[in-house]
């Protein structure tokens, strides 16, 4: 399953500055493993130390927060936009 | 989603303001109705800089009745960058002051109200409920989560927005309707995992794409047309142009506005955020040295290495002499850790000092015991040792 990831400012010193990349798999926590293969470090300024969504990130695969669906196990169907979102504060 | 208005009509309009507000008039959406609905809201602006200052602008040309506006700080040379509601005369004045003063230029018709003072847990309930809307325009995450948790226990509803570098976002939290902040973030970050603008920087005009968004909702609510963005986030990239909105749903478990809420009434919001995480607090006891005593370890030949964890960037603008940058990302993901000299003293330094801090804490973990940083960072070192070096 091929999906886009949309990488936001703060993250993108990982990917190189690219704002889209590529992604793989049929769950979100597919995505975000072959993610952080791709581009090392990305993973855990999303993910805890346990393995979960960190509180100030939000992931949204289409338009839905995974939050509220089902986590990380959320089926990423081909071609589907995912977008991490972290919270920023400035004004 | 529509919503009812917020706002009930002022009695009518004055000869003046039909004159001034024609091309809202002649909106059939706005019309009279919805202009004396402007003129009678109340509307508060949380801080007058980046976001606050098109959100002041705007609102006071639309004709918003009274207008709020709370700000403690002063305006700084590198506020006018994007703070277009002040200028170049106004450095080292009141943010309130200066800002109150553009609003009145441009409407005198607006009742502007000041508030001369920092927004704490002890007037903000007493500040907010003088007020049917609030625009959040603060650059901190303790200031955001109490606007949050005071406008959600007054019932009042929050146009937010927050910027970085080319990203936006915005949202209208309104728990009577829909979702509240903590719905969409329910934790802020550990302190120096999300750089504030002061260390990350700002595109000045991303204030003015995120400010107009939320001005824009706020005369939707007040007058109650169109659909407001009550339960959506709005996500702005500069670069590449595009604007996206997702779902924002309200948390059935959320502590404020759930349906077994635990949080009753404002909380300590600096515990809450941090300002610096326990391990760099920890680090830096005892291990944070002066700017001074910096330059006389170098003037005396001490074997130190001075290391810079700020960013390339920065490092062009200001740095100290004999200083390595590495920025702290490299500390962070371990790469920088074996090319570090053992035998020589470590300093550490970063801008302000927080961010040193956070990679003090990660040098001791690795066992470098006898590394320290400089507190107040780069700014102390122009502050006292070379005043002649840019600020910024």
């Amino acid at each position: 399953m091929s999906v886009s990831v949309r990488i936001p400012t703060i993250l993108r010193t990982y990917t190189g500055g690219v704002a889209e990349v590529t992604g793989e798999g049929g769950t979100l926590r597919e995505v975000l493993q072959k993610l952080d293969a791709d581009y090392p470090g990305i993973g855990a300024r999303i993910l805890d130390e346990t393995g979960k969504i960190r509180r100030f990130v939000n992931v949204y695969v289409g338009e839905e927060d995974v939050r509220f669906v089902e986590g990380l196990d959320t089926a990423t169907p081909d071609g589907v936009q995912i977008s991490v979102i972290p919270a920023v504060a400035g004004g | 989603m529509s919503l009812p208005p917020l706002v009930e009509p002022a009695a009518e309009l004055t000869v003046d303001e039909v004159r001034r507000y024609s091309r809202h008039l002649i909106i059939p959406d706005v019309g009279m109705a919805g202009q004396k609905r402007l003129k009678n809201a109340k509307v508060l602006c949380v801080g007058a800089g980046g976001l606050g200052s098109p959100a002041l602008l705007y609102l006071a040309a639309a004709g918003v009745g009274t207008l709020g506006i709370i700000d403690f700080d002063v305006v700084d040379e590198s506020n006018l960058q994007r703070q277009v509601i002040h200028g170049q005369s106004d450095v080292g004045r009141l943010k309130a002051d200066s800002a109150a003063a553009s609003v009145r230029e441009i409407n005198p018709l607006v009742n502007v109200v000041i508030h001369n003072v920092a927004l704490t847990t002890d007037n903000v309930m007493d500040i907010f409920s003088g007020y049917d809307l609030i625009v959040d325009g603060t650059d901190n995450f303790a200031t955001r989560y109490m606007v949050n948790d005071a406008a959600v226990l007054l019932g009042k509803p929050y146009v937010w927005g927050s910027i970085y570098r080319f990203d936006g976002q915005a949202s209208v939290f309104w728990s009577e309707h829909g979702p509240c902040y903590r719905c969409l973030y329910p934790e802020p970050p550990p302190p120096g995992m999300v750089p504030s603008c002061a260390e990350g920087g700002v595109l000045g005009v991303l204030c003015a794409s995120i400010g107009s968004i939320q001005v824009n909702e706020a005369i939707k609510v007040i007058t109650g047309i169109g659909e407001p963005l009550v339960g959506r986030l709005m996500i702005y990239d500069a670069l590449e142009m595009k604007y996206r909105d997702v779902k924002v749903r309200k948390d059935p478990e959320c502590p404020l506005c759930g349906k077994n809420p635990t949080i009753t009434e404002l909380i300590d919001y600096e515990a809450f955020c941090g300002t610096i995480s326990d391990e760099a607090q920890e680090a830096a006891a005892g291990a944070t040295i002066t700017a001074l005593e910096l330059k006389e370890m170098q003037d005396r030949g001490d074997d130190v290495y001075v290391i810079d964890v700020r960013e390339q960037n920065e490092y062009e603008i200001v740095n100290i002499p004999g200083a390595v940058l590495i920025p702290k990302g490299e500390f962070i993901n371990g790469s920088a850790l074996e090319g570090l000299p053992q035998d020589k003293k470590i300093v550490l330094h970063c801008k302000s000092g927080a961010r040193s801090a956070e990679v003090l804490a990660i040098l001791k973990n690795a066992g470098f015991a006898d590394a320290v940083h400089v507190g107040g960072g780069v700014l102390s070192w122009i502050k006292a040792v070379d005043p002649s070096l840019p600020t910024y």
